[in-house]
């Protein structure tokens, strides 16, 4: 019993950590808080719907993978370009506003009715059937290609020479500049990377909870921010850390009968402790307020 | 000595009064119709509605555009005072009491539960800043619903009914609602608009523009953090409660995020900074609102949330994007009036002359002082935003 709760936080753990991964990127990067990163979720949620709509079952199941993440990547960079680029340089409250805005602004475009419209659909058929030792073989592709992906990027990040042209354009931007780092380009690709990791998520997140709606994304965002914030901001590592930490807190709490109500208000005072006691997260680093 | 009476001559100017005169008309004028039967069922309801969004749009102003910070759980604190207001009253009016009165003691005592919790609020502000102050706002708010939502006492799922509410459908000689939020939003104008005209305001402008600096000018910055959160939160505990007594039941779905949005963009509507603006957004999206929420459910609510992501997006890149600064300053508003009024030749204003509190200072940013082809990050790093 404990041990399948285990798993399963352990697998949406998984998703929060992809979700937060896109988030911290950003933060570390462009220093703003991408609000609408959780309705990126959402279109890819709403990608994988229409790609199951297919007839061919075989072309529908590999549309359902790779379409989102196409989408997402490029939603990802245009909401950048014609949003956030505008303000680079604006107050931080403009900024996260205009985000708040996009987010809206993704939620009423999928909530036109010839787009998606206002009642949530249950997607079917979009579980990988049988278990193995009583887990779910969602569950376990879910862990494997979620470990892969974050596998992936610490190398990207640490090893490749546009990872290192992220790290530092996240350090001191002006510096990076002027070593001759094309800001702009990095910026735009850490949303990429970032929404391409949240279409991956909302493939699994769709395993796990198979209804799609406009509203999709919010939850799972600010959750996912949530275990940002839990890991560190700006951290790679502290978001898979926090992300898993979360979701293994999450089932725990859902799987108490007496807790389980109050599950939304245990994660946000988490949260809320965390920002208090220790602003800088698990793993991030602490830096002092200079002027 | 001239100086000095030139300086209470200035301060008695029509111009600074012109919002209450303005609102205490249209109370009249609609009061005078009300008791006259002129009025059909809804409208007076209507009214109910708009003052106390008005009361919920300043006070969130009063963080967001003067504290410069944002509260995304502005419809929390409403939640409190909802349930709270709602439960006390019920209590109260079962125990005999009258209803006026109950509804009063239910006010004071939402607004200040509300206040505590702004408190509660208030305590990370002071470590934290930006994006983490917003996303704890917005936590806070859920946890508020989810706490809400589940005491058995607040009636549960199926929401608190109000005695008030029922009351007043029966009873065709009581109280109109918009009477007690009427009295309840000129409190609110007398405190916020003094409070921003004082010292205290310049200082909170001050904390906005330039935490740092502020401190180093001997600004209490705690002192008035904590202020700001507490007066907003508990003036949005009395719109609660004013929300609490005019519907039934009090249910906890209302409260969410999007409702919080919905107040946020009032602010932004009205300009933030700006009561006046505030006042006159608020009245306005609550009665668009109201006349369009038989068209607006169902498909066409996707409407509602896109002209909402506009407002929200193109009002704050027009008036924040370094790109549009030169078009800004071109074609502002005060020169259209200008023109239009004809009064004088338009004058280039000063925008950061905190003497001239109608006029929101604006923030001069170093890195446009020292405008270079770089983009430099910004001129305050706090802790928080610069962990890698």
């Amino acid at each position: 019993m404990f041990f399948s709760t285990l798993i399963d936080g352990l697998s949406l753990g998984a998703i929060y950590a992809l979700i937060a991964l896109g988030y911290t990127m950003v933060y570390g990067i462009a220093k703003m808080l991408n609000f609408a990163h959780g309705d990126i979720i959402m279109v890819g949620a709403l990608t994988v719907y229409y790609s199951l709509s297919v007839e061919n079952t075989v072309l529908s199941i590999i549309l359902a993978v790779l379409l989102p993440v196409v989408i997402c990547t490029v939603l990802g960079i245009v909401v950048e370009k014609t949003a956030y680029k505008p303000l680079r340089g604006a107050s931080p409250l403009a900024v996260l506003i205009t985000a708040i805005g996009i987010s809206y602004l993704l939620q009423g475009i999928a909530q036109l009715k010839f787009v998606f419209g206002v009642t949530p659909e249950t997607v079917t058929n979009f579980k990988i059937p049988g278990s193995i030792f009583g887990i779910n073989w969602s569950t376990i592709v879910t862990l494997v290609v979620a470990a892969i992906l974050m596998i992936a990027l610490t190398v990207f990040v640490k090893k490749s020479k546009i990872g290192r042209a992220m790290v530092a354009v996240s350090e001191d931007r002006a510096a990076a500049q002027l070593m001759g780092i094309n800001v702009n380009a990095i910026i735009s690709l850490t949303f990429a990377i970032g929404s391409a990791l949240a279409a991956a998520a909302s493939i699994f997140y769709l395993m796990q909870i198979p209804q799609v709606s406009s509203t999709l994304g919010s939850m799972p965002g600010i959750k996912a921010f949530t275990a940002a914030v839990i890991g560190g901001i700006g951290s790679i590592p502290g978001a898979m850390l926090g992300g898993i930490l979360l979701g293994i807190i999450e089932k725990i709490a859902l799987s108490i009968p007496a807790l389980a109500p109050y599950t939304v208000a245990i994660e946000f005072s988490l949260l809320i402790l965390i920002l208090l006691v220790k602003p800088s997260g698990l793993l991030g680093k602490k830096r002092n307020e200079k002027v | 000595m001239k100086e000095y009476l030139l300086n209470i001559k200035n301060a008695f100017k029509l111009k600074h009064y012109i919002n209450y005169i303005v609102l205490l008309a249209v109370f009249a004028l609609f009061t005078a119709l009300y008791y006259a039967g002129a009025l059909n069922r809804s409208t007076p309801s209507l009214f109910n509605q708009i003052l106390y969004s008005v009361i919920l749009a300043v006070s969130l102003n009063l963080v967001v555009g003067f504290l410069g910070e944002l509260s995304l759980g502005h419809a929390g604190f409403m939640c409190i005072g909802a349930y709270l207001g709602t439960f006390i009253s019920n209590m109260l009016i079962g125990a005999g009491m009258n209803t006026v009165l109950a509804l009063a003691i239910s006010m004071v005592a939402g607004a200040a539960v509300a206040a505590a919790f702004g408190l509660l609020v208030g305590l990370p502000a002071l470590r934290l800043r930006g994006d983490y102050l917003a996303i704890v706002t917005l936590a806070f708010g859920e946890i508020i619903r989810n706490i809400c939502r589940n005491l058995p006492f607040f009636g549960g799922a199926q929401g608190l009914g109000s005695v008030i509410y029922s009351e007043n459908l029966t009873n065709k000689k009581s109280l109109p609602m918009f009477i007690p939020t009427f009295i309840c939003l000129m409190l609110m104008l007398v405190v916020i608009q003094n409070l921003i005209r004082s010292k205290h305001g310049r200082a909170i402008t001050a904390i906005r523009d330039n935490e740092i600096a502020a401190k180093a000018m001997g600004v209490n910055v705690t002192y008035y953090k904590l202020l700001v959160f507490v007066l907003s939160a508990a003036f949005a505990g009395f719109a609660g409660v004013i929300y609490g007594a005019g519907v039934s039941p009090v249910e906890y779905s209302t409260f969410d995020y999007n409702y919080s949005i919905e107040i946020l963009v009032m602010v932004v509507l009205g300009g933030m900074g700006s009561i006046n603006g505030s006042i006159i957004s608020a009245a306005l999206i609550t009665v668009i609102n109201f006349y369009l929420k038989a068209y607006l459910t169902g498909d066409m609510a996707a409407i509602k949330t896109l002209i909402y992501a506009l407002i929200l997006i193109v009002m704050v890149v027009y008036k924040n994007a370094p790109a549009l600064k030169s078009f800004r300053e071109k074609y502002t508003f005060k020169k259209l009036i200008d023109k239009i009024v004809n009064r004088k030749k338009a004058v280039d204003y000063v925008t950061d002359d905190t003497a001239r509190w109608d006029v929101v200072p604006t923030k001069i940013e170093m890195n446009e002082v020292l405008s270079t082809d770089l983009v430099v990050t910004e001129s305050v790093v706090s802790p928080d935003k610069e962990v890698k």
